[in-house]
Order: structure tokens, then sequence, then C-alpha cells
């Protein structure tokens, strides 16, 4: 069986290290934060939060306490404000641990495509072509092929980039896999999920480590 | 009465409409705020109604629907034209009489800190190897390929804070802080809407956000 959404995030979170600083995209990536909250890591928003907290509690909501997804959120103790100049710095200066980010498009060799469909004018990329290009770790959150069915997991991105090789491992519902000089290499699968599943919906060369 | 009214140093002005009755027509406007929070709401109203002709508006997020009217509008600088209310700006966009130039979020702050503090530009990894490269000249320093990012300076800029004393000197409040520090720094005329203001003197100076020196004019809207 596949992982649902909430598997994805489990293992995401179950791979985040106690210390960390890290940052979660827009959308799927943000599911992982409920996991995260009473942990020893902070969450950094690119707006100038480190230190998110939970949602609030309805009625409490406070309109200059947001993600960057502009929803609502606390701050946890410990917490920071910053301007937009310190926020970012924090993210190209090499001070975020983990960015979490989802997908359009990821390739073997580490391209993330994930702010513009191609063929389409304008796009939104916000803050994740620093959060790319900035942060220690990259990892992407994402189903892995579209609504329909076509492969995210790629040999080339063919979506406009976001950054360039630095994605080193990808989420998805079929299981975890590291991206390992153009080939995606398997760290996990969801529960019966087989080798040949995962071949036949990545549209790059899947490799299989070596059982222990 | 007190020591700083009518003050040579005291920046309050009555109203938001009398704080940009002289923007321009072609003005460059930087305007704070991310989403919502920190986005002076009280400024943009004003600003329609004076309905100046040919802006640019310098804004992370791009709710500016209101000023798609006829010449208004010309170019948008920003990371994120999506919001709850940029359904006109992007039929602008997408119908070619408003330029969009879209740029990373990082990269828009570094350019607009560089306006403020008298440097021609920054170097950043920011979008090396990707779209956003283009029209931009590139640089090799030790290894690492680097974009150059002008500077970007407004002859306005509009932000809002949370306390501002006569001198103009700000504090923020919370996530709300973002853009509006460095856009402060880099117009020729910074204009700061604020819920209270307060006599010179009464707002400690370690928790000042931006300093009095780079605005020009403060509003208390209250």
């Amino acid at each position: 069986m596949a992982w649902t959404q909430e598997e994805i995030a489990d293992a995401v979170a179950a791979d985040i290290e106690d210390g960390w600083i890290l940052n979660l995209g827009v959308g799927m990536p943000t599911e992982v934060g409920a996991r995260l909250f009473d942990r020893a890591v902070l969450v950094h928003s690119e707006n100038g939060i480190l230190g998110v907290g939970a949602p609030p509690a309805p009625g409490e909501e406070d309109p200059d306490i947001i993600d960057p997804g502009k929803n609502p959120v606390t701050i946890v103790p410990g917490a920071a404000f910053m301007d937009s100049l310190t926020s970012f710095s924090l993210i190209r200066g090499g001070h975020l641990d983990l960015a979490v980010m989802g997908a359009f498009q990821v390739s073997a060799s580490g391209d993330l495509a994930n702010w513009r469909l191609p063929n389409r004018r304008g796009g939104a990329i916000g803050g994740a072509a620093d959060l790319a290009a900035g942060s220690r770790r990259v990892w992407v959150m994402t189903t892995h092929t579209t609504k329909d069915g076509a492969p995210k997991l790629v040999r080339e991105c063919t979506y406009p980039l976001t950054a360039r090789g630095v994605v080193t491992r990808v989420y998805t519902e079929l299981g975890t896999f590291d991206v390992a000089e153009g080939v995606f290499r398997v760290v996990r699968l969801a529960p019966g999920v087989t080798p040949d599943d995962v071949r036949r919906c990545t549209d790059a060369d899947v490799e299989i480590a070596v059982p222990r | 009465m007190t020591a700083s009214t009518g003050s040579a140093l005291d920046k309050v002005v009555a109203s938001v409409d009398e704080a940009v009755a002289d923007i321009e027509d072609g003005a460059t406007i930087l305007v704070g705020g991310f989403g919502g929070s920190g986005f002076p709401t009280a400024l943009r109203e004003a600003l329609i109604r004076r309905r100046p002709r040919r802006i640019t508006i310098v804004c992370n997020n791009a709710d500016f629907g209101g000023f798609v009217y006829d010449e208004g509008l010309v170019r948008m600088v920003c990371s994120y034209p999506v919001g709850a209310t940029s359904k006109p700006l992007l039929e602008a966009i997408e119908a070619g009489t408003v330029e969009l130039q879209l740029t990373p979020q990082g990269t828009l702050a570094e350019r607009i800190r560089a306006g403020g503090a008298g440097l021609g530009g920054v170097l950043t990894p920011t979008g090396v190897g990707t779209d956003f490269e283009a029209g931009h000249d590139t640089v090799e320093l030790d290894g690492q390929r680097y974009l150059i990012a002008r500077a970007l300076r407004g002859d306005v800029a509009l932000v809002r804070a949370h306390v501002a004393d006569r001198y103009g000197n700000l504090v923020m409040r919370h996530a709300a802080r973002n853009f509006g520090p460095l856009m402060a720094m880099a117009a020729t005329v910074t204009i700061a809407q604020a819920a209270r203001v307060v006599d010179a003197g009464e707002i400690d100076p370690d928790h000042v956000h931006v300093p009095g020196a780079f605005v020009d004019r403060v509003v208390e809207i209250g």
C-alpha cells in the first residue's frame, strides 16, 4: 500500500534531526510541521519568523504572525522575528539545515522545478529559488506522479527550474529516494510497493540499494 | 505641545492624503508587507485616490488590482504576483499593459538593501542555472558562479509601523517587519503609517527597528 500524505509527512519528520533549523514550503510540506512543534527543532518562515508553532485556536489568530502561505500560526518559546534581509541571510548564508519543498518535477541530478508550469506566463517564485539555492539540504515532498499520471521524478526537468543540482532526497507515496548522481536510489519503500512499481512511474533510473 | 512637536525634526503629517500628495507620475514606489502583514493599507488607499500615472510598484506580494486603471500601473516588481485581490493585475500582465519583473524574494530584498546602502548591486547564487539568469551578467568568484543583481531604489517608500515617534523612529510588530526596514532605507521619500505616534524619547532606542534618518513622513492611522 502506498503511503498516505500523513505517512509521507511521518517519514520526512522521522528523518529530521533534533537541533535542526528548517523551512517548510507551502503545500504538502506544511503537513510536516504538526510533527515538529514539540521537538527540539526550529521552523523558519521566510517572512521573518524563526520558531513557528502550531496553528492558533479559533479567535486567537494574529495577522502579523503568519506562515509563508499566509495562514495564521503561533510562535514557540525562544522564537525570534526578523526583517526580510535577516531572514534571507539565514537562508542563503548556510544557516538553514533543511528546506522541505514541493515539486512539479525533480531530476535525478537534483534539479528542482516547482514554481511555474511550462507554457504559462507569470508564475510566482516567492522565496523558493533562495531556499533551494541556499539551504544546506533540500528535500522534496511530493506525489510520485501528476494527477494525469505523468512522472515527477525525471531524468531532466522540462519545466522552468527553481535551482540546479540541489535536491538530495525525495519523499513520495511510494517511498523515500536519494538523488544519487543521475539515479534515484531507494532508501525505503512503502509497504507492499515493489521496485517495479516505482520504475513504472519514474522517468529515470531507479536503483535498489544492496540489502545488508 | 511637547518638545518634539513642530521641531525641525518633526516628521508628523496630518493625513495619508497629505503624505502622498506630491507623489508624481512615473514614480517608482516601494511598498512594504508580506501579504497583509506589514502592508500599509491606508497609504495604499490614499495613493489610489491620488491616481498617479505610469507608476512602478515594488512589493513582494502583488495585491495591486486597485492600481490597474488607464495609464496607472505600468510595471510591477515582485516575487509573488498572486494573491487575494490580484486578479485585475494578473489580467493586465496577461494583456501586456503591466510589465511584470519577477524577482526571487531574497534577491528582491538584497537589491533594495543595496539601493539603500549606496551599493551598485549584489552577487547572489540564487537563480544561477535557471531562467532567472536572463538579463543578468554573471561572475565567478572562488569557483562559485553568481548573478549580478542591480540595486533598486524608489522615489517613494510606503511602510507600516506599529509605533512611530515624531522623529521618524519606527517599531514594527512581529512578522510585519519584513520589507519595511530595507525599503525605508532605499527611497528618496519614505512615508510611514503607524498605529500610534509618540513623542521623541518615548521609544526605547534599543527597540528601534528603523532609525528616523530613513523616514521622512509619519502618519498616525489609529
